[in-house]
C-alpha cells in the first residue's frame, strides 16, 4: 500500500471523497474504506489459512504411519474440528468477503460499499470471534472435539466445557457474516452506476449477489441450531434428547439446512472469479453469460432442498432418501452448464497461461473431479458404502481446496496488480502454482482409494493396509503446505517491488475495475461512471 | 452534497467499539454459563457486564452521530435506499432465525414424537421406551424422571387470544401513526405511537403473567420435555423481539417529542414500523402453531 495516494485528511473537510487514508493504526481500526476493509479481510483470511493449515499438517503427520505417534486421540479430534471450523469460517468465507469488498464497488462503479461503517464492524468482529474459538484450545478439557459439523449429542451431552465458548463464537461470527452479506446486497442493488443493469454486471458481482442471499437465509439458522445446543447444555431443554421427545437427528436436519447452502456460499463466488479470469486469458467474451447467471441462481435455490443427502445413513424414511437423492443429482445440470460454458469460452480463444489462468484451469479440472465424486455420493444406496469414509474427505477437499482455495489464489494473482500497482513475478507465481497443484493431488487423490476401501474419517489410527496411500497423502500435504510460503513471499514482494502495472494490467481484461489506475486510488468512482 | 454524491461517512470509532463489546459479551456469557453449570465462581458476569456497558455506550453514540449527520443534510436519497435494503434484509434474517425454531417444532410433531410412539416408518424407535404413546401436546415424555412433562398447557382462548388482539391492534395503531406523520399531524402521530407502546406493554405484561402461571401452576417449564422447550424458545424469542421493538418505538416517541421526522423523510420511524409488523406476523404464526394446534 506504499504508493497509495497520500493526500492527508484535512481536519474539517466537508467532502470525505478527497480524503486519503488516515495515518497509523487508527486507519485500520476506524476505517470506512472498502479497500482498507477488503485488505484486512484478506490478510485475516491468510493468517487463518496458515493456522488451519498447521492443524492439517498435525493431522497428516499423525496419519503418516499407522499407530499413535505424535498426538493423543482427543487432541487429534480437536485438530480435525478446529481445522474444519477455521478453514470454513476463518479462511474461505472471509477471503471471499474481502474480495467482494475490494472488487464489487469497482466492478459496478460505486464509490464504496453501501454501509461503510457496518462494513468495518463486520470485519472487526471476526478477530474477536476467532480469539474466542482459538482460546478454547487452552481450556480445561480442550477445544471442541466433535467435528466441524458438531453433531449432537457429541456436542451437547458429551462435549468439553469449551463448547459454550464455541457457541458464542459462532454467534458473533454469524452476526458478522449476516452484516457483511446485507452490505453486499445493498451495494449491488442500490449502488450500481447509471447504465449498469443487472444483466450487465460482471459475473463475480452476480455470484456474490446470490451468495449474499444464501448467507442471509442460512446464517440465522446456524444461530438457531447453536442456540438450541446452548439451551440443551445449560437450561435442561430436550431439543436433541429423545428422552424428552426431541431427537438428535433434528440437530442434523437443522444443521444441514444451514450446512448445504453454506457449501455453496464457499463455491459460488469461486465460480464468479473463474468466470472473470477465463475470458481475460482466452481473449474472448464469456460464453453464455445469461445461462451462467441462471445456472448460479438455480444452484442456489436447489441448495435449500438437498440438505439431507448428508444424512442418508441416519435412518430417514425411504421417500426422503429418494427425494434428496434426485434433488441432489439435479444440481449437476446447472453445474454442468457452467463447466461447459468455461470450456466453450476457451474454445478457439487466444489462450495464454499466466499464473491466474493456471489456477483457473486447475480449478475447472479439479473442481469437476470433486463434482463427480459428489455425484457418486449423491446416490443414496452407494452412499451407505462411502458414508463417513475418506472418500467423503477426498470429495469435499477436491471442491474446497483446488476449488474454493485455488479460486481465491487465482483472484489474488489476478487482482494484486490492481491493488498494489505492481506487475506479478510470473516465475514465482508459476512455481507456487505447480507446487500447489502437485501437492494437492498427491494429498487428496489417494484418499479416494482408502475411502472406497473402507478407511473411516476422523480417526488418528488405521489398519495396516491403508498405510501406503496415507503416507503418500501426508507427503503431499507437506508439499502443499510449505509451498504456501511461496504464496506469502509472492504477495509481500508484489506489495514491495515489481514493474509498474498499467490500468489495464492484463491485455484481455474488460470491466470497470480495469479503467481506474493501478494501484486503484483510495477513492474510486466518487462520481459514478456512465456505462452503456 | 445531498443528492449529488453518495455519502461515504468519515472514520468512526463505533464499529471497533461495537466489536469489542460483542467480544466481551460472547466471552462473558460463555464464562458465566460454563461456571454456572459447573457450580463455580468466575469473573464471567463482570466481563458480561462490561460488554453491556460498552454496547450501550456504542448504541447511544452511534445513533447520536447518525442523527446529527442526517440533520446536517449529509444523507442523500440513495443512502436512504441503502438503509431500506439493510432493514429489509435484516428482517429477512430474523424471519429465518424464527424459521429454524418453527422447523424444529414441525419436525418433532410430524416425525420424532410419532416415531418414538411407534407410529410410522421409523416407529421401531418405540423400543427405546416401550409403552410410550405419542400425543401432542406432549405431556407424558418418554423419560418422566429426566424431563417431567407439564400437567397442562396454556389455554389459547384466554390470555393468548387477548394478546393476539393486542398485537394486531398495535400493528393498526402504528400504521395510523405513520399516516399521521405523513400528513404532518404531530399530535395524532404522538397519540397513536403512545397507544402502540401501551398495547405492547400490556402484551408483555400478560406474557409475563402467562409464564408465571406456566412455571408455578402448570409445571410447564423449559425442562418439561420438547413441548416446553419449543414453547418457551419460540414465545421467549418472540417476547424478546417485542421488548426490543417496544424500546425502539419508545425511542421514536421521544424523538417525535423532540420534533424529529418530516412528512417526507422519516426512515427511522418506518424501519421501526416494519420491525413491528414483523413481530406481529411472527406472533400470528405462534398463536396458530404453538398455542392452538
Amino acid at each position: 500500500m506504499a504508493t497509495v495516494d497520500v493526500d492527508l485528511p484535512h481536519v474539517k473537510d466537508d467532502d470525505p471523497h478527497h480524503h486519503g487514508p488516515a495515518k497509523g493504526l487508527g486507519r485500520w481500526l476506524f476505517t470506512t474504506n472498502h479497500k482498507d476493509i477488503g485488505s484486512m479481510y484478506l490478510i485475516f483470511s491468510l493468517c487463518m489459512f496458515m493456522i488451519g493449515g498447521i492443524m492439517a499438517l498435525i493431522i497428516r503427520a499423525e496419519l503418516f504411519q499407522p499407530g499413535l505417534q505424535l498426538v493423543e486421540p482427543n487432541f487429534f479430534n480437536q485438530m480435525t474440528t478446529m481445522h474444519g471450523l477455521i478453514m470454513v469460517f476463518g479462511a474461505v468465507m472471509p477471503a471471499f468477503v474481502g474480495l467482494a469488498n475490494w472488487m464489487i464497488p469497482m466492478q459496478i462503479g460505486a464509490p464504496d460499499m453501501a454501509l461503510p461503517r457496518m462494513n468495518n464492524w463486520s470485519f472487526w468482529i471476526l478477530p474477536f470471534a476467532f480469539l474466542i474459538l482459538l482460546s478454547s484450545l487452552f481450556m480445561p478439557g480442550g477445544a471442541p472435539n466433535f467435528g466441524w459439523t458438531f453433531y449432537a449429542p457429541l456436542s451437547t451431552t458429551y462435549a468439553p466445557e469449551s463448547v459454550t465458548f464455541f457457541i458464542f463464537g459462532v454467534h458473533i461470527m454469524g452476526a458478522s457474516s449476516i452484516m457483511g452479506a446485507i452490505n453486499i446486497i445493498a451495494t449491488i442493488l442500490n449502488m450500481r452506476a447509471p447504465g449498469m443493469t443487472l444483466m450487465k454486471m460482471p459475473m463475480f458481482t452476480w455470484t456474490w449477489l446470490i451468495t449474499a442471499f444464501l448467507l442471509i437465509a442460512v446464517m440465522p439458522v446456524l444461530a438457531g441450531v447453536v442456540t438450541m445446543m446452548l439451551m440443551d447444555i445449560h437450561f435442561g431443554t430436550s431439543f436433541f434428547n429423545a428422552a424428552g421427545g426431541g431427537d438428535p437427528v433434528l440437530f442434523q436436519h437443522v444443521f444441514w439446512f444451514f450446512g448445504h447452502p453454506e457449501v455453496y456460499i464457499m463455491i459460488l463466488p469461486a465460480f464468479g472469479i473463474i468466470s472473470e479470469i477465463i475470458p481475460t486469458f482466452a481473449r474472448k467474451r464469456l460464453f453464455g453469460y445469461s445461462s451462467m447467471v441462471y445456472a448460479v441462481a438455480s444452484i442456489a435455490l436447489l441448495s435449500f432442498v438437498v440438505w439431507a443427502h448428508h444424512m442418508f445413513t441416519v435412518g430417514m424414511p425411504l421417500v426422503g432418501e429418494v427425494f434428496f437423492m434426485f434433488a441432489t443429482m439435479l444440481i449437476a445440470v446447472p453445474t454442468g452448464v457452467k463447466v461447459f460454458n468455461w470450456v466453450a469460452t476457451m474454445f478457439r480463444g487466444s489462450m495464454t497461461f499466466e499464473t491466474p489462468m493456471l489456477f483457473a484451469l486447475a480449478f475447472v479440472v479439479l473442481f469437476t473431479i470433486g463434482g463427480f465424486s459428489g455425484l457418486m455420493l449423491a446416490i443414496a444406496p452407494a452412499d451407505f458404502q462411502y458414508h463417513d469414509t475418506y472418500f467423503v474427505v477426498a470429495h469435499f477437499h477436491y471442491v474446497l481446496v483446488p476449488g474454493a482455495i485455488f479460486s481465491i489464489m487465482a483472484a489474488a494473482y489476478y487482482w494484486l496488480p490492481k491493488w498494489t500497482g505492481h506487475q506479478l513475478n510470473e516465475t514465482m507465481g508459476k512455481l507456487h502454482f505447480w507446487l500447489s497443484f502437485v501437492g494437492v493431488n498427491i494429498t487428496f487423490f489417494p484418499m479416494h482409494f482408502v475411502g472406497l476401501a473402507g478407511m473411516p474419517r476422523r480417526i488418528p489410527d488405521y489398519a495396516l493396509q491403508f498405510a501406503d496411500f496415507n503416507s503418500m497423502a501426508s507427503v503431499g500435504a507437506f508439499i502443499f503446505g510449505f509451498s504456501q510460503l511461496v504464496f506469502i513471499y509472492n504477495i509481500i514482494q508484489n506489495v514491495r517491488v515489481g514493474e509498474k502495472a498499467t490500468a489495464q494490467v492484463w491485455e484481455g481484461a474488460h470491466g470497470l475495475e480495469w479503467t481506474v489506475p493501478s494501484p486503484a486510488p483510495y477513492h474510486t468512482f466518487s462520481t459514478p461512471p456512465k456505462v452503456d | 452534497m445531498s443528492g449529488s454524491t453518495y455519502y461515504v461517512p468519515e472514520q468512526s470509532k463505533w464499529p471497533i467499539l461495537a466489536s469489542i463489546a460483542l467480544g466481551l459479551l460472547a466471552y462473558g456469557a460463555a464464562m458465566t454459563l460454563t461456571s454456572m453449570s459447573a457450580d463455580r465462581d468466575s469473573i464471567g458476569p463482570w466481563v458480561l457486564g462490561a460488554g453491556f456497558l460498552v454496547i450501550f455506550y456504542v448504541i447511544f453514540g452511534w445513533f447520536k452521530d447518525q442523527i446529527r449527520e442526517e440533520a446536517e443534510g449529509l444523507h442523500s436519497d440513495q443512502l436512504d435506499g441503502s438503509y431500506r435494503q439493510g432493514m429489509l434484509w435484516f428482517i429477512f434474517s430474523e424471519v429465518m432465525f424464527f424459521a429454524a425454531f418453527f422447523g424444529a417444532l414441525f419436525y418433532v410433531r410430524t416425525f420424532s414424537v410419532p416415531w418414538l410412539g411407534g407410529e410410522g416408518e421409523k416407529g421401531v424407535a418405540n423400543m427405546l421406551w416401550e409403552g410410550f404413546t405419542a400425543t401432542w401436546p406432549l405431556l407424558q415424555t418418554p423419560d418422566m424422571k429426566q424431563f417431567p412433562g407439564a400437567q397442562n398447557i396454556i389455554d389459547p382462548w384466554h390470555l393468548p387470544l387477548v394478546n393476539t388482539i393486542l398485537l394486531i391492534s398495535s400493528s393498526v395503531t402504528v400504521t395510523f401513526a405513520h399516516h399521521a406523520l405523513k400528513e404532518n399531524k404531530r399530535r395524532a402521530l404522538e397519540a397513536w405511537l403512545a397507544a402502540t407502546i401501551l398495547l405492547a406493554a400490556v402484551f408483555l405484561y400478560f406474557q409475563a403473567v402467562e409464564y408465571h402461571e406456566a412455571y408455578t401452576e402448570l409445571g410447564l417449564t423449559l425442562q418439561a420435555g420438547i413441548y416446553g422447550a419449543t414453547f418457551f424458545m419460540l414465545t421467549g424469542f418472540h417476547g424478546f423481539h417485542v421488548m426490543l421493538g417496544t424500546t425502539m418505538l419508545f425511542v421514536m416517541l421521544l424523538r417525535c417529542f423532540d420534533g424529529a421526522f418530516s412528512p417526507e423523510k422519516h426512515f427511522a420511524f418506518e424501519a421501526v414500523a416494519w420491525y413491528w409488523h414483523f413481530v406481529d406476523v411472527v406472533w400470528v404464526g405462534l398463536f396458530i402453531f404453538v398455542y392452538i394446534l
